[in-house]
C-alpha cells in the first residue's frame, strides 16, 4: 500500500513549469463556472478547496478565522491541458476574478513533447526581439530644399503592379505620324494594378467560415466602395464554389499548393467563371514553417471543408513539403507556370511563393528568365501558420528584410527590377505597424507585401503573440472562432464586424502610407527601391541592406 | 532653387546674355557653380561644325595623359579654345587647364555611321574620365564634360557672374545659337564639378532645378540598361538627361513622350489620348522612370529642339517668352525680361503640369504639347 505522502512525483509538473499561471481571486469569484466551461484547454476546473474564512459577527465583532471546505477554481498541471494564456476566461468573467499571467521562468519546452510526438501548434515564431522591419526609419524628409507633398491635399497613387512587365525594348510599339501605337497582335502579359498590401494566403479550412466571409466581404467593399483595390489570397484549399462563379472572383488570388486541395472544384468551375481571378499563387514554401507542407488537422475537416477540398471528413490533410511531381527548379517552374497560365488562357498572372531562404536568388534568377513568371513572393520567418511543428516555426526560416533586399538588388543587376515584381511577407505589421513595415519593404525593393497575422489580430482580435499565447489554431479550438470549424466556436465571430475592421485597416494603411511618402516627396508612383529614404541605427543592418546608418 | 537660363536663337549671341539673366534671377547665396552648354556654335567654331569638340579641365599631368591617349586613338587636334582667365585671386581658384578642343576623327571613323561615331565619342570620353581619376591630389586630373560635334561645355564653381568674368567671357565671348546656363543656388559646399548642370550625353542636354526624390530607383534602372554612358550621377538631376537619351535614342520614342515617361497621366486622365493603349503600357513598363518633382526641366533634343517640362504637380516655376527668332526659357520671368525685354508679354508661356513646351532649332515659334488633351498648340 502506498503512503499518502510519498514524494516520487516524477512526470508530474508544478504550476511553475507552465507558461501561464492562472491568477484567481476567490473573493471576487461568484462561482458562476463560465471560465471553466469556456477554457479551450480545460486548463482550469472546478475544485473543492479548503479555504480560510474570516468573519466578524455579534455586538462586539472581532474577526475570527475559520477553515472551511468550499468551491473554487484550480489550474491543472497536466501538460496536455496547460494554460495557453489566451485569457478567454477573463473575457467571460463577470467580476474580473481571473486572468492568466505569463511565467517567464517556465519550462514548457522541456515537457511539451510527450508521447514521442513533436509539439505542433499554430501562430508565429516565438521571439520578442525587435524585428529589422521595426528598426527601419524614414529619414529623407523634404522640407525647404524641395517642397514636401501634402498627404491631405495632393493626389497620391498608392498602387502597385502584380504581373510580368515587359522589358522596355520588348514593347510592341509602332511609331506612325509622330505618335506611338500598339501592335495588338503581340502578346502582352497580364498585369493587375492593386493596393500594395495584400491579404496573404489563409485557407478556407485553416480559418473559419465566418472569418473567411468577413475578410471576403471587407475586400469586396474596399474594392467596390472605397476604391482601394485590395486583393486576398485564398491559401491552399480552394474557396466556396458560390464565390468561384461570382463577379467577386477578381479580388482573389487562387493558391495552388503541393496538396492541390480545392483545385478539382476550381478547374471544373473555370467554364462558368464570370471574372478571372486576380492571380494564381503557386505555393512552394511558407515562411513560418519552411520544410513543412500545409497541414489541416482532422478536427477541422468538417462537412463544408471536406466538400470544397473533395476529401472525406475528419482526416488529417497534410500537403507534402514539396510538389512531389517536380524534380528540378527549371521543370517545376516551367511546368507549373505555363500550365496554370494556359488554364486561364494567359489572362491571369501566375507566380510562385517561396519561404525566405538563402537560395532565394537562385529561384529568382530562374524566374527572371521565364517569361510566364508574373512575380515572386518571398515569405520570411516571421510569417504565420495555422498548424506546424514548433521547431519549424521557431527555428527554421530566413528574415524577410535582407532576403528581399538581396533579391531586389539582384534584379537591379539583371536590369529586371520592374519586370518581375517582388512581394514580401512574413512579419509585416508584427507589432502593429502595418503601413510602416510595408513602406519600408517597398523602399527596400518590394512591389508590395502580404499580411496575415496582422489581419487576424486587428480584424478579429486573435489572441496570439510572440510568447506563445494561445496559438491553438491547429486544434480547431480557437477561443475567438477565427480558426475553428466548430459552429459553437465560430459563432462567436461576427463576419460583419470582421469586414468592418478589414475596411478600417486598409483605409488607415492607405492614409498612413501617404503620411510616410508625402514628406519624402513621393506620390505618383510607389517608391519601390527608394532606399535612400531609409536609415537604421545598427551598422551591420545598414551595411547588409545597403542603406544609411543614422543615430 | 537653382536658376535655369536657356536661350535659342536664329542668330549667334553671347553666353553673357545667359549669365546676365541668371544674375537677374539671383536670390541669396550663389557660389555653387555655373554650367554652360553651347551648341550650334559661332565665332571661331563656326567653320568646324563636323568636328567633335572635347570639353573639360585637366591638370598639367592630366593634359599629358590626355594628349597621349587621344593620339593613340588617332584623334588629331583641329582647333583649341581656351578661356582668357581673368585674375580673380581670392575669389576664384584656377583649377587647371580649361579647354574646348575640336578634333578630327581617327581615319577609320571619318566615314563611319553616326551610331559608330557616337559610340566612339562616348567611349573615349568615359575612358578619359577614368584615366583622370585620382592622378592629382585633391581633384581629378582630367575632367571631361562632353565630346560632341558643334557643342562646348564649360563649368566652374562660384557665383555665375564671377565665373563668367573669370573665364573672360565678357571680353572674349563664346557665341552660339543655343546656350544653356544654370546657376546652382544654395546647394552643399562640397561641390563636385560633375554635379553641375547642364548634363550632356550623345547630343542630348538637360538642366533641372529642384530635387529629384525618385533619384535612386531611376539611377538603378538606368544603370542596369547596359548602356556605358549611364554612369556618374553625382547629381540627382543627371538622370533627366539620361532618360531623354534612353527614350529618344534607345526606345526611339517621339520627343513629346518624354513627358509621358517622367510624369505619366493617371489612368483616368488618358481618355482623350488617341494613343491611350501605348501610354498605358509605357507607364507600366517604364514605371521606375517616373519623377515626383519638384522639378522644372529644360532640355535640348538631339535635333536641336529645346523644351521645358514640369513635374506633375508643377511645383517649380518656369517661363518662356520671346519673339520669332529668339526665345528665352527661364526658371523665372525676370530672366526672360532680361533676355527679350521687347516682346509681347501676352504671348509668354508658363508651362503647366500637363504641358511640354518645345521650340525647334529655327526658333520660330513655341509649340505646346498638352499631355492630357493630346493636342499641340502654337504661340508665335
Amino acid at each position: 500500500m502506498e503512503s499518502k505522502t510519498r514524494l516520487d512525483v516524477n512526470g508530474q509538473l508544478t504550476l511553475k513549469e507552465l507558461p501561464y499561471i492562472i491568477r484567481w481571486n476567490s473573493d471576487k469569484c461568484t462561482r458562476c463556472g463560465q471560465c471553466t466551461s469556456v477554457c479551450p484547454q480545460k486548463a482550469i476546473e472546478p475544485a473543492v478547496l479548503v479555504q480560510r474564512l474570516v468573519t466578524s459577527e455579534g455586538p462586539m465583532p472581532l474577526p475570527q478565522a475559520v477553515r472551511q471546505v468550499g468551491q473554487g477554481i484550480k489550474q491543472v498541471t497536466d501538460i496536455e491541458r496547460y494554460c495557453v494564456g489566451c485569457g478567454i476566461c477573463s473575457q467571460v468573467c463577470p467580476n474580473d476574478a481571473i486572468f492568466p499571467e505569463y511565467n517567464d521562468a517556465n519550462k514548457f519546452a522541456f515537457h511539451k513533447n510527450q508521447g514521442g510526438s513533436p509539439y505542433k501548434r499554430g501562430g508565429r515564431r516565438n521571439s520578442t526581439e525587435t524585428s529589422t522591419l521595426d528598426k527601419l526609419k524614414f529619414t529623407r524628409i523634404s522640407m525647404l530644399t524641395d517642397p514636401a507633398l501634402d498627404a491631405g491635399r495632393h493626389e497620391f497613387h498608392i498602387r502597385t503592379l502584380l504581373g510580368r512587365n515587359l522589358a522596355p525594348g520588348d514593347m510592341p510599339l509602332i511609331i506612325k505620324d509622330n505618335e506611338l501605337g500598339l501592335d495588338e497582335t503581340v502578346f502582352i502579359p497580364p498585369v493587375r494594378e492593386i493596393f500594395p498590401i495584400r491579404i496573404g494566403g489563409m485557407s478556407f479550412g485553416a480559418i473559419s467560415p465566418h472569418m473567411w466571409e468577413g475578410l471576403a466581404m471587407g475586400v469586396a467593399y474596399l474594392n467596390e466602395v472605397e476604391n482601394i483595390p485590395v486583393v486576398m489570397c485564398t491559401g491552399e484549399g480552394g474557396m466556396p464554389p458560390r464565390l468561384l462563379k461570382s463577379r467577386f472572383l477578381k479580388y482573389f488570388i487562387l493558391q495552388i499548393a503541393s496538396g492541390y486541395f480545392g483545385w478539382d472544384e476550381i478547374i471544373h468551375a473555370i467554364p462558368e467563371m464570370k471574372e478571372d481571378p486576380a492571380a494564381i499563387e503557386i505555393k512552394y514554401g511558407q515562411g513560418a514553417k519552411p520544410g513543412d507542407g500545409g497541414l489541416l488537422m482532422a478536427f477541422k475537416v468538417l462537412d463544408l471543408i471536406a466538400k470544397v477540398r473533395g476529401v472525406p471528413m475528419q482526416v488529417d490533410l497534410a500537403s507534402p513539403p514539396t510538389h512531389q511531381t517536380k524534380y528540378s527548379i527549371e521543370e517545376a517552374v516551367a511546368k507549373m507556370l505555363t500550365s496554370m497560365s494556359m488554364a486561364f488562357d494567359f489572362r491571369v498572372p501566375v507566380y510562385p511563393k517561396i519561404s525566405g531562404t538563402k537560395t532565394a536568388t537562385a529561384v529568382l534568377n530562374n524566374l527572371a528568365r521565364n517569361p510566364f513568371a508574373a512575380a515572386l513572393t518571398i515569405d520570411g520567418e516571421d510569417g504565420g501558420t495555422g498548424a506546424a511543428y514548433n521547431v519549424s516555426v521557431d527555428k527554421m526560416g530566413h528574415p524577410i528584410a535582407s532576403n528581399l533586399r538581396e533579391c531586389y538588388l539582384n534584379l537591379v543587376k539583371l536590369g529586371k527590377q520592374n519586370e518581375l515584381p517582388l512581394f514580401a511577407a512574413g512579419g509585416v505589421g508584427k507589432t502593429g505597424s502595418l503601413a510602416a513595415n510595408a513602406a519600408a519593404l517597398i523602399m527596400l525593393g518590394a512591389s508590395g507585401v502580404d499580411c496575415g497575422k496582422y489581419i487576424m489580430q486587428a480584424a478579429a482580435g486573435c489572441l496570439g503573440d510572440e510568447r506563445n499565447r494561445c496559438n491553438l489554431c491547429n486544434t480547431g479550438r480557437c477561443p475567438k472562432g477565427i480558426t475553428s470549424q466548430d459552429p459553437r466556436l465560430y459563432r462567436r465571430l461576427d463576419p460583419d464586424k470582421v469586414a468592418e475592421r478589414v475596411v478600417d485597416i486598409f483605409k488607415v494603411a492607405d492614409s498612413e502610407m501617404k503620411k510616410i511618402f508625402a514628406p519624402m516627396g513621393r506620390s505618383t508612383q510607389l517608391p519601390i527601391g527608394m532606399s535612400d529614404g531609409l536609415s537604421v541605427s545598427d551598422k551591420a543592418i545598414a551595411e547588409q541592406l545597403d542603406i544609411s546608418y543614422a543615430c | 532653387m537653382c536658376r535655369l537660363s536657356a536661350i535659342i536663337s536664329d542668330s549667334y549671341f553671347s553666353t553673357m546674355e545667359n549669365i546676365m539673366a541668371l544674375e537677374t534671377m539671383k536670390e541669396g547665396h550663389d557660389g555653387s557653380g555655373l554650367g554652360l552648354v553651347l551648341r550650334d556654335l559661332g565665332g571661331e567654331f563656326q567653320g568646324l561644325k563636323e568636328f567633335p569638340i572635347l570639353s573639360g579641365i585637366c591638370s598639367k599631368e592630366g593634359l599629358r595623359v590626355m594628349d597621349e591617349y587621344m593620339v593613340k586613338l588617332g584623334f588629331k587636334t583641329k582647333h583649341l579654345w581656351n578661356p582668357r582667365i581673368k585674375d580673380y585671386r581670392g575669389i576664384m581658384k584656377i583649377r587647371g587647364f580649361y579647354f574646348a578642343r575640336a578634333y578630327e576623327y581617327p581615319e577609320w571613323a571619318e566615314e563611319a555611321s553616326p551610331e559608330t561615331q557616337s559610340e566612339l565619342l562616348t567611349k573615349t570620353s568615359l575612358e578619359l574620365r577614368d584615366l583622370g581619376k585620382g592622378q592629382d591630389q585633391g581633384d581629378d586630373s582630367i575632367i571631361i564634360y562632353s565630346f560632341w560635334p558643334d557643342l562646348i561645355t564649360l563649368k566652374e564653381v562660384g557665383d555665375p557672374l564671377d565665373v563668367g568674368l573669370f573665364f573672360g567671357l565678357d571680353k572674349k565671348p563664346l557665341l552660339a545659337k543655343n546656350i544653356f546656363a544654370q546657376g546652382r543656388q544654395n546647394t552643399n559646399y562640397t561641390i563636385n564639378l560633375y554635379a553641375c548642370h547642364p548634363f550632356f550625353i550623345e547630343g542630348f542636354t538637360t538642366m533641372t532645378n529642384g530635387e529629384n526624390t525618385a533619384f535612386v530607383p531611376i539611377r538603378e534602372f538606368l544603370s542596369s540598361r547596359g548602356f556605358p554612358g549611364y554612369v556618374g550621377y553625382s547629381s540627382d538631376s543627371e538622370v533627366f538627361c539620361h532618360i531623354l537619351h534612353y527614350i529618344r535614342k534607345e526606345l526611339k520614342f517621339p520627343l513629346k513622350y518624354y513627358k509621358d515617361v517622367i510624369t505619366p497621366l493617371f489612368d483616368r486622365e488618358m481618355d482623350e489620348r488617341s494613343d491611350k493603349a501605348a501610354i498605358e503600357l509605357i507607364k507600366r513598363v517604364l514605371r521606375p522612370l517616373t519623377i515626383d518633382g519638384p522639378n522644372c526641366t529644360i532640355g535640348t533634343d538631339i535635333d536641336g529642339t529645346v523644351f521645358m517640362a514640369q513635374d506633375s504637380k508643377k511645383l517649380r516655376p518656369g517661363a518662356i517668352g520671346g519673339v520669332p527668332g529668339k526665345y528665352a526659357l527661364m526658371s523665372e520671368i525676370c530672366g526672360v525680361d532680361s533676355v527679350v525685354p521687347e516682346r509681347d508679354r501676352s504671348k509668354d508661356v508658363f508651362p503647366m503640369k500637363y504641358d511640354m513646351a518645345m521650340i525647334e532649332k529655327d526658333a520660330k515659334e513655341i509649340k505646346i504639347w498638352n499631355q492630357k488633351h493630346g493636342s499641340m498648340s502654337t504661340v508665335n
